[in-house]
């Protein structure tokens, strides 16, 4: 039957109207992303009008410190916070799904998407104070530290989510035939789930990292001295007269995020 | 070879170890943002070989919420007129007896006995201005002295207006253009407000900071503003005007103070004495584009903006400096101001 | 046989001390980094408004009581206000009008990359995460550059003579909804994604072979096959735009309050911190029991291959 709709030249995955609407949708994110980069290039000030090309704008923000800070400060956060909240959301989808039902999972669920669910004002200001006391009380500060353990909080439930989606629709065969096969379950994990799980897992970790990477009210409360994430530190710009040199910055940015991106990418191609 | 690049990373190392115990300490500044000149934090660095860092907030509640929760880092912070008052009152502040510093004499005299720091006890003048509105002339011909452009709009204004997103702004003003009293506690005045703000809501646009570019990118004709912001909208846009009204019109000045048990205390202090002097003070105001507390700053800015009315009002305006209002008071202005946004 | 029931029994044990184990780290760092602070705020809704902004430490359910009932400014008596539920009901609206669309747009996306062949599917992926690299906030001004009355968009069309006078989009619901749109869809294609990828085409090739429709193909095998990610997806982008901030408040014009411009308005010039945590916890405990419920219906089933 397969072969004769193949015959017929079906494909059985197409589902009408889906391939339009993807490319709608990427249509629809990118066109933000088009403005930006064009005006980017305006040899005039101006962010209504454009003038002409100048790549002035690029080599002012190259030169622009505050920028350099706080981009540094963003990547050591953001991509420490990315792993951190990752890693232990793996393990918590592992243990919280496909899994024989324990006491206390239900609430285990509630708590591990807490961080969700509460605002973000709320969240700043519930951490700022707690880290206040603890400074005060018990003399404890991580420095940046506090940052980090604060974005590796909210990003955890955006890891764990699509990590469980992904193990919910698992075979549990594949897994059953490794331990048949006297696996012990450190290996099936590893030649097994992990890869299985990978999609999932990436796609947590994009999530992470680009929560993180966003996150403003948040940090805006906890930050300490000489904290400034690219975030705040564009907010800041925002009230001046916004050139053209923001969006250099922000291109500049995309542009090294894509260079990382397809660096790993088409190593991995090229070991597979 | 291996010897001399060892020697030689061994001399940088040490070069750099030295600057470094050369600098005589770090000061760190917590200021509102898009406010500092970078050429003022230079010149500070290189005069007393301080090593400045600068953070910044965009409200006054912001700040004020973490110098509470303790051990915030900073040493200086710029706090509103008011905020200053209400840090004060709860000790949050370092008396750092600005009146006694050398380059007190040359404070603006009308500066020194102001209500949140009469005698100046803690704080140094940064920047001040007025808060009223700015009118795309272009597109409205008609009469712009008068708070009626705000709250009681010509039909061709209506729907194109930006109100800031201030409590205070907004609600003092109704207050002033019904002629009454700031931080009435008068209940029928009070009413009379909230009807005023209910029946002017539909011809407001939006409430925004951000009234730089809701003006002059078009999206509104009108839009609730400072005169330093209206110095910047008018470059950009010479047919936008900053309007001085015929009712009392509303000023407000940031100012430099200390947080108490800050760490760097004497450099804060050096950063306060070097505030009051003219030419510091004319760096911070060219900036930002505000004036500033300090007498004969004006001859050290460039004539345009020296000269621009702005900054320099007719005679007949006359301004204010508002104290906080009571809580009973305040609790209403919440009630008005969730009944008008909600 | 007794044995082997005490052997299956003890295994038991150990998978569920495993299971324990593995969820710990999360439960640990979420424990005292986000509950702790959190008992704070309950403990601030609790206590009475100091008169500059703070708390003072005495007792009072007042910040409860002013979420329904306030004092009427001319005759102080006490009386129902529906302001706060009004603000409350329209993110709610927002909020679900925004996953409905993310659903609409990103269940055929992530579809697609899906069944794009294997080697493909990674680059799909980055192509779809790419715009999100980018700050959210300098998106937002470029969405507003766009849209708005003197826009790129409106030249456009009066340029090419389609329309007259610029078509009002800036400010409207329909702005905040394109906001909250840019700022979670990937939140619903990801998980999407993932959960699709694995979807088994076996069984809708089984259900071409029985004579269905492609309707009849998407609507009862592949969308229920891929509920775990339509579900994740859907928590992921519901509850946080419930409480969004930025990018309503910039697109919206801030005309009309929501839920998280309410709350971080009162920690800041309405200098009312318990009132703004009274607000946080009756939003929480809303989504908690809507929380409560999908784990009552998914949690904890061993699938069976």
């Amino acid at each position: 039957m397969a072969e004769a709709l193949a015959r017929k030249g079906l494909d059985l995955k197409h589902q009408p109207g889906f391939h339009a609407i993807a490319v709608i949708c990427l249509l629809l994110l990118y066109a933000p992303i088009l403005v930006l980069a064009v005006l980017s290039f305006n040899s005039g000030d101006d962010l209504v009008h454009f003038s002409g090309l100048s790549t002035q704008w690029y080599g002012k923000a190259l030169a622009n410190e505050g920028f350099h800070a706080a981009a540094t400060n963003t990547l050591i956060i953001s991509v420490t916070s990315m792993i951190l909240s990752t890693a232990v959301a793996t393990a918590a989808a592992l243990g919280t799904t496909r899994t024989r039902a324990w006491r206390g999972q239900g609430a285990a669920f509630m708590v591990i998407n807490l961080p969700l669910m509460v605002p973000e004002i709320i969240t700043a200001v519930a951490t700022l104070s707690f880290f206040s006391l603890l400074a005060s009380l018990a003399n404890i500060n991580f420095g940046i530290g506090n940052l980090i353990l604060a974005h590796t909080v909210f990003c955890i439930p955006f890891a764990y989510m699509p990590i469980r989606a992904r193990l919910e629709d698992m075979d549990v065969t594949l897994e059953n035939a490794a331990a048949d096969l006297y696996a012990t379950p450190w290996r099936a994990f590893r030649r097994v789930t992990l890869p299985l799980l990978m999609p999932g897992i990436t796609a947590g970790a994009a999530l992470a990292f680009i929560v993180s990477f966003d996150d403003f009210t948040i940090t805006q409360l906890v930050a300490g001295p000489g904290q400034t994430t690219l975030p705040l530190f564009i907010w800041s710009q925002i009230r001046r007269p916004i050139t053209p040199e923001l969006n250099a910055m922000c291109s500049i940015l995309l542009g090294i995020s894509i260079l990382f991106v397809l660096a790993s990418y088409l190593i991995a191609r090229k070991r597979a | 070879m291996k010897t001399k690049i060892l020697a030689l990373t061994a001399t940088a190392v040490l070069a750099l170890s030295c600057s470094a115990a050369l600098a005589d300490g770090e000061l760190h500044i917590y200021n509102w943002g898009d406010y500092t000149n970078p050429k003022l934090i230079e010149k500070f660095q290189k005069q007393f070989n301080v090593k400045v860092s600068l953070d910044d907030y965009d409200s006054n509640e912001t700040m004020l919420a973490k110098v509470r929760a303790g051990n915030s880092g900073y040493d200086i912070v710029v706090p509103s007129d008011y905020t200053v008052k209400i840090m004060i009152d709860e000790g949050l502040l370092e008396k750092t007896e600005p009146n006694t510093m050398p380059n007190f004499k040359n404070m603006d005299p009308r500066f020194v006995d102001v209500y949140w720091d009469s005698g100046r006890h803690y704080s140094v003048p940064w920047q001040f201005g007025t808060t009223s509105f700015s009118v795309n002339t272009d597109k409205y011909k008609g009469p712009m002295d008068t708070l009626g452009v705000l709250y009681n709009p010509p039909e061709e204004l209506r729907g194109r207006i930006n109100m800031l997103d201030d409590i205070n702004s907004v609600i003092h003003g109704a207050e002033r253009y019904l002629g009454f009293p700031r931080c009435t506690s008068d209940k029928a005045q009070l009413k009379q407000v909230n009807d005023l703000l209910e029946k002017a809501k539909p011809f407001w646009r939006t409430f925004s900071y951000d009234t730089n570019v809701k003006i002059t990118s078009g999206d509104v004709d009108v839009t609730q503003t400072w005169n330093g912001m209206g110095y910047r909208i008018r470059e950009k846009s010479p047919a936008i005007k900053f309007a001085f009204t015929k009712e009392i019109m509303e000023a407000w000045m940031d100012n430099v103070s200390v947080l108490k048990g800050a760490k760097n205390l004497e450099n804060a202090k050096l950063f306060q004495n070097f505030m009051m002097d003219p030419e510091n003070a004319a760096l911070a105001s060219d900036f930002a584009r505000y004036d500033n507390g300090i007498a004969g700053s004006h001859k050290f800015l460039p004539p345009e903006f020296g000269n621009a009315p702005e900054i320099n009002p007719p005679a007949s305006v006359k301004t204010e400096f508002v104290p906080p209002c009571p809580p009973e008071v305040l609790k209403v202005y919440n009630q008005i101001w969730t009944n008008l946004r909600k | 046989m007794p044995d082997a029931l005490a052997a299956a029994n003890v295994l038991d044990r150990q998978i569920t001390r495993r299971s324990r184990l593995l969820t710990l780290p999360a439960l640990l760092v979420i424990g005292v980094f986000g509950v702790l602070p959190l008992l704070i705020i309950v403990v601030y809704s609790f206590l009475a408004p100091a008169p500059y902004g703070g708390v003072e430490w005495h007792f009072s359910t007042e910040a409860y009581v002013s979420f329904l009932f306030q004092e009427d400014i001319f005759d102080g008596t006490l009386s129902f206000v529906p302001d706060f539920l009004l603000i409350y009901l329209r993110s709610l609206i927002y909020a679900v009008v925004t996953t409905i669309v993310c659903l609409f747009l990103g269940f055929p996306t992530a579809y697609f990359m899906a069944t794009r062949p294997p080697r493909q599917r990674g680059f799909w992926v980055l192509l779809i995460t790419i715009p999100f690299w980018s700050n959210l906030l300098i998106r937002t001004l470029a969405i507003m550059m766009i849209i708005r009355d003197q826009g790129i968009l409106n030249g456009i069309m009066i340029d090419l003579g389609l329309i007259k006078q610029p078509v009002v989009m800036l400010y409207t619901d329909g702005a905040i909804v394109l906001g909250l749109l840019y700022s979670y869809l990937p939140f619903m294609v990801l998980p999407l994604y993932s959960s699709l990828e694995k979807l088994d085409f076996r069984l809708v090739e089984a259900g071409f072979d029985l004579y269905a429709t492609r309707w009849q193909v998407l609507r009862r095998i592949i969308i229920p096959l891929a509920k775990p990610g339509i579900i994740a997806g859907s928590l992921l982008v519901f509850i946080p735009a419930l409480g969004a901030y930025v990018a309503p408040l910039i697109l919206g014009g801030g005309r009309h309050l929501m839920i998280g411009e309410l709350i971080a308005q009162q920690f800041g010039t309405s200098r009312n911190w318990p009132l703004g945590a009274a607000q946080a916890i009756i939003l929480m405990a809303g989504v908690m029991v809507a929380l409560f419920f999908y784990v009552r219906n998914t949690g904890g089933k061993v699938q069976h291959g």
